[in-house]
C-alpha cells in the first residue's frame, strides 16, 4: 500500500465507480436532491444502516444535517461484502468517523438483518 | 545575494506569466457543418421547438429571444453521469446568477417518468428559479430529434444503466440560435473553460 494518507485506495476506486456519480467524488452530493456523505451526521450516527442502504436502496423522506431529501436511491448491485467493507471504510475514514471499521464478516452479519425492500427512515435522520 | 534572489524571483515570475493563456476573448466560432449556397453561407440553426417546463409553462424559441442559453439532456432516475452534469449546471447557474441574459434549459429524455410535478420537485431540490432554468418535457420524438441539433445523443437503450443513452455535454446557444461552444458536463475543468466562453459571448452582444 503506497500512500499512508488514505489506507483504503481500493475502497476509493470502488466508491468512485459505484457511488461517485451521485454522491460526487468529493462526497458533497447534489443540492437538496442527493445528500452529502462528507460531513454527514447520518453516516457517523447510523453506521449499521449503511450496508442495508447500499444493498437495498432507499426511499421516502430523509433528514441529513437538518436538510430534508426525498429522492429514491437505487440498490447498488454487483459488489460483494469485501468490496462493500472497502467502500464503507473509505467513506468513514474520509468523511465520517475514522474510528469506525467494517470487517467483511460484520458486513455479512448486518446484511442478513436488512430484510427486503428499500430502507425508509420516514423523515428521520441521525437521531 | 539579495540581487540574485530578486533576479531568480523575477525569472520565476516571468516564466509563470508567460505560461498563462492570453487573457480576453476571441470570437467563438459558429459550430457545425456550414452550407454554402452561392454567395450565402448558411450555418446550422436550432429549429423551432415547443416544450413544457416545471411550472407547466410552454417553452419555445421565443422564451430565449434576446438571450443566450445553455442546454443539457438528463433524466431524474439516471444512475450514471446526470447528477455530475447537474452539479456542473448548478455551478453555471450560480456563477451567472446576476446575469438575466443567460438562461439554462434541461431536457428530460425519460418523458414517461419525468412528469411536470416530478420536474417541479427536482427543481425545488436544486433550488432554482424557473425563469432562469427551465426543466422541460415534451413529445419523446421531438426531444430525441432536437438533441441532434445540439450535437447531443439521446435515445432509449435497454442495455445501458437506467435504460437511456445520452451524452453529458453542455451546449451554448447564441441569440441567433447558433451553437457556439460546448463542454464535457462531467468534467469541472472543461466547464471552467466553458464558463469563460459564456462570458465572452455575453460580452460580444
Amino acid at each position: 500500500m503506497a500512500a499512508c494518507q488514505q489506507p483504503y485506495s481500493q475502497g476509493k476506486a470502488l466508491y468512485e465507480s459505484a457511488c461517485g456519480s451521485c454522491h460526487m467524488t468529493d462526497g458533497t452530493g447534489l443540492a437538496g436532491l442527493i445528500p452529502p456523505l462528507s460531513g454527514s451526521d447520518l453516516i457517523r450516527t447510523r453506521p449499521d444502516l449503511l450496508p442495508c442502504i447500499i444493498q437495498n436502496g432507499m426511499e421516502g423522506k430523509l433528514l441529513v444535517n437538518g436538510q430534508e431529501y426525498d429522492q429514491v436511491m437505487a440498490p447498488v448491485t454487483g459488489i460483494n461484502a469485501v468490496e462493500m467493507a472497502n467502500i464503507l471504510n473509505y467513506i468513514q475514514s474520509e468523511w465520517g468517523d475514522p474510528g469506525l471499521f467494517y470487517s467483511p464478516d460484520r458486513i455479512q452479519q448486518i446484511l442478513s438483518t436488512c430484510g427486503s425492500g428499500p430502507v425508509n427512515l420516514g423523515n428521520t435522520g441521525a437521531e | 545575494m539579495k540581487t540574485w534572489i530578486s533576479l531568480t524571483a523575477l525569472l520565476i515570475g516571468f516564466s509563470i506569466l508567460s505560461c498563462r493563456p492570453p487573457e480576453g476573448c476571441q470570437v467563438l466560432p459558429i459550430l457545425g457543418n456550414r452550407d454554402i449556397q452561392g454567395m450565402d453561407t448558411l450555418y446550422p440553426t436550432i429549429p423551432d421547438f415547443t416544450f413544457m417546463n416545471q411550472d407547466s409553462q410552454w417553452v419555445d424559441n421565443e422564451t430565449f429571444a434576446g438571450k443566450i442559453y445553455v442546454v443539457d439532456f438528463f433524466f431524474i432516475s439516471c444512475p450514471t453521469i446526470c447528477p455530475k452534469v447537474k452539479k456542473q449546471m448548478l455551478r453555471v447557474y450560480q456563477a451567472f446568477a446576476a446575469e438575466p441574459r443567460l438562461v439554462l434549459l434541461s431536457h428530460t429524455i425519460d418523458v414517461r417518468h419525468d412528469t411536470v410535478p416530478r420536474l417541479k420537485a427536482y427543481a425545488e431540490g436544486l433550488g432554482i428559479a424557473t425563469d432562469r432554468w427551465h426543466l422541460v418535457t415534451g413529445a419523446e420524438d421531438d426531444i430525441y430529434q432536437i438533441a441532434g441539433n445540439y450535437f447531443s445523443v439521446a435515445k432509449k437503450d435497454p442495455s445501458v444503466p437506467g435504460g437511456f443513452d445520452h451524452s453529458g455535454r453542455l451546449i451554448l446557444i447564441d441569440e441567433q440560435r447558433h451553437v457556439r461552444s460546448f463542454c464535457d458536463g462531467t468534467d469541472a475543468e472543461s466547464v471552467d473553460r466553458f464558463m469563460k466562453d459564456i462570458q465572452c459571448l455575453l460580452d460580444e452582444n
